[in-house]
């Protein structure tokens, strides 16, 4: 039969006349893999442009300099009675001198300008250390802090001696002291785990992202409290038992368009409903979960449905066949084999309302708060508002804070997302 | 291979009173009695339908169905694809129930009981009569769980123990113990598509219903898979009330003690397998069974 067929179609086209349409399928061909392969090209090089620049502006945050000296407590300098009132800021700065070998002068043009190199944790060491064992007055201890972060980035060459001396935050002066600790052995570098361990300042080098990693990782409990349950119950509710009417496909159509929604609306909405109507604190972690939860839950319906309708409808049948009820064949069948598909979207979802930025600055969470959450109802910022708050500020250490938070947060969205491949790997493996 | 399940050579069953209709050809006698011959005990057929009608939506599928199934034999559906015999399988457990819209009409009853009574929960009706479906359905859990399944929540066994030994008789009684004992706990979905069918046959047994339906079982499988199949059809049938709808007429005539020849949603013509195949009464049969068409 094969042969006859092409008998007969021999003749029906002259040779060169298929060959040639022949080559023309192939260019086609080559010419759409081509084409392929340039957008993946293109898509590729931006990725790398984004990533590298924003690494590349970041990782100094993860080094930081710190310096050790021994200060004396001086206990001309120290009231007893009011341990918090005392000034040490100068007595850090007296250390500090006494280590380079330097004499204030009558006005404190010295100390003022060695005050400049240190950050102030420095004294809130000190005024801690004597809260606890008020003994150590009159004796030298040696304490190590940051330094601030205009010295930090002298030494990460981002303020550089070739810049004309009134264009720089440091004077010559201060940056050969500078040097001079460094050669000393002063000053070392080291690994910045402040930025870990604390939350925002108003001085960049105390400034860390602890705050905004606990208040975003509340804020998200929240959203996947409210946003996994009750959009999967609803896309089951959906798919497997409400009846196919005009006022199903409404509600479809409905939760298609609210997938949708700029983001924003969604702050309005939760301004109007949770803040102003049901009081719930602003800016707290209860009241942002719960607007990200409202965002959320259309794209959890959208995906729980269509991992729902790829479970064939030969497992339904058997677990019906078998006396299974509507709501066994759902839950002891057809859920568990589409949980993968749920788990990716819940995760997905989920990852998306991490990075959202515009309806929280609508219910009040861009604000300064120098500490970690105290609980879901008190004031919290988040990982991409944090990134926005430093991006406004002035000092030229927060934008380099600004993009290592950025790749805090990007850390994060990997780990949510590798999250969400192990779990689908996991469970499909079990069935 | 198939000699030895050759029904045409066994004994049929004993001749029941069968109504037939065909409501096109008014001419031919509407209700042909066969007269029991030797039976000792006629019994009330274990499925009597009368004037079934199956509409999806507007279309009518199935036309004024008059059937009655025995107890403990193989009753085969045949004719060719779209004539409703599946959907009129499907009524005998109200699988049509889950499609939204399909409407029947007219009775079923099994054992005296109308399936379609608001009383009977479909719940209980599928416990009392399985299904197998054409193409092998296991759930994607281990062989064990599969057969347990049923029994699990209807509550037909007190213990791991019972539960234990209701899934090592079914798998026995499906034929599949001896390939499967060693692998118990090993999914289901790993077992070749013959093993698979023998797998959900297990299933359906381990509930202990009256009437197993089958619908194609075979269609999916290679020859030696459904020799097997219909050994095993051909044991089980001194247990159950077997209904096997079938494309294969050859396969209607090794298995079947009974056939009903369907056409355009009508039920044509039914009776003894052997007489069907041998003398139909109707042209339309006579056409079908020699292959002039479907």
């Amino acid at each position: 039969m094969t042969d006859a067929t092409l008998g007969a179609a021999a003749p029906r086209q002259a040779p060169s006349a298929a060959e040639a349409r022949l080559k023309k399928r192939h260019r086609a061909e080559r010419l759409f893999k081509a084409q392929g392969i340039a957008a993946i090209v293109i898509a590729m090089i931006f990725l790398v442009v984004l990533v590298g620049r924003i690494v590349s502006q970041g990782y100094s945050t993860f080094e930081t300099h710190t310096l050790s000296v021994p200060v004396y407590l001086n206990p001309d300098r120290i009231d007893t009675s009011d341990l918090s009132g005392v000034n040490y800021d100068y007595i850090v700065a007296e250390a500090v001198m006494k280590k380079l070998g330097l004499q204030d002068d009558d006005y404190g043009t010295i100390s003022s300008k060695v005050q400049d190199l240190v950050s102030r944790d420095f004294g809130f060491q000190l005024l801690n250390k004597l809260k606890a064992d008020q003994k150590l007055i009159g004796q030298t201890i040696t304490v190590t802090g940051p330094l601030k972060a205009d010295a930090d980035l002298y030494f990460k060459g981002e303020i550089k001696r070739s810049t004309a001396e009134d264009d720089r935050k440091l004077d010559n002066q201060q940056l050969d002291w500078l040097d001079k600790l460094k050669k000393d052995g002063a000053i070392t570098s080291g690994f910045n785990l402040g930025f870990f361990t604390h939350s925002d300042s108003t001085e960049p080098e105390q400034a860390g992202v602890l705050g905004a990693v606990i208040g975003s990782a509340m804020m998200l409990l929240i959203t996947a409290l409210i946003a996994v349950p009750v959009g999967v119950l609803a896309a089951v509710y959906l798919e497997e038992f409400a009846p196919k009417n005009r006022w199903t496909d409404i509600i479809e159509v409905n939760i298609n368009n609210l997938a949708a929604v700029p983001s924003i609306v969604y702050g309005l909405l939760g301004l109007a409903l949770f803040i102003n109507w049901l009081n719930v604190p602003r800016g707290s972690p209860l009241v942002g979960g719960l607007v990200l939860a409202l965002m959320a839950l259309p794209t959890v319906i959208i995906a729980t449905r269509s991992a729902l309708k790829a479970v064939p409808p030969s497992i339904r049948e058997a677990a019906l066949g078998v006396g299974a009820s509507k709501t066994q064949t759902v839950f002891h069948h057809v859920l568990p084999l589409a949980m993968p598909g749920v788990m990716t979207g819940a995760i997905l979802s989920l990852a998306h309302a991490l990075g959202e930025t515009a309806p929280l600055l609508m219910i009040g969470m861009v604000s300064f708060v120098p500490g970690v959450p105290e609980g879901l109802t008190g004031a919290a910022t988040v990982l991409p508002v944090q990134v926005f708050i430093w991006e406004n500020a002035s000092e030229r250490a927060f934008h380099e804070r600004t993009a290592a938070a950025i790749i805090v947060l990007l850390v994060f969205m990997i780990v949510m997302n590798a999250a969400a491949v192990i779990l689908r790997r996991r469970f499909e493996r079990r069935w | 291979m198939t000699s030895i399940l050759n029904p045409l050579a066994s004994p049929l069953l004993q001749g029941h009173a069968m109504t037939v209709q065909s409501p096109d050809d008014s001419s031919r006698a509407s209700v042909i009695s066969t007269a029991p011959t030797s039976a000792p005990s006629p019994a009330e057929p274990k499925i009597k339908a009368r004037g079934v009608k199956v509409f999806y939506g507007e279309k009518q599928a199935l036309f004024d169905v008059d059937l009655d199934v025995p107890g403990k034999s193989v009753t085969a559906f045949i004719g060719p694809s779209g004539c409703g015999k599946s959907t009129f399988l499907r009524c005998i457990n109200r699988m049509n129930d889950t499609i939204p819209s399909a409407r029947v009409e007219g009775s079923i009853q099994i054992d005296g009981a109308d399936v379609n009574a608001k009383s009977v929960d479909p719940v209980v009706l599928r416990s009392r009569v399985g299904m197998v479906f054409q193409k092998p359905n296991p759930f994607p859990k281990t062989i064990f769980e599969n057969v347990a399944y049923g029994p699990r929540i209807h509550g037909l066994a007190t213990g791991k123990a019972e539960l234990e030994a209701i899934v090592e008789s079914s798998l026995k009684k499906a034929g599949l113990w001896n390939e499967v004992a060693d692998r118990l706990h090993q999914p289901g979905t790993g077992l070749s598509g013959g093993q698979q069918q023998r797998l959900v046959i297990a299933r359906a047994i381990a509930v202990s219903p009256e009437v197993i339906l089958m619908d194609e079982p075979c269609s999916a499988l290679d020859p030696i898979a459904t020799a097997k199949i219909e050994e095993l059809i051909d044991e089980l049938r001194s247990q159950f009330c077997i209904v096997i709808v079938t494309h294969s007429m050859a396969q209607a005539a090794r298995v079947s003690q009974r056939t009903a020849f369907f056409h355009l949603g009508k039920l044509v013509e039914s009776g003894p397998t052997e007489e069907m195949f041998t003398n139909p009464r109707d042209s339309r049969t006579q056409d079908y069974i020699t292959g002039r068409f479907g």
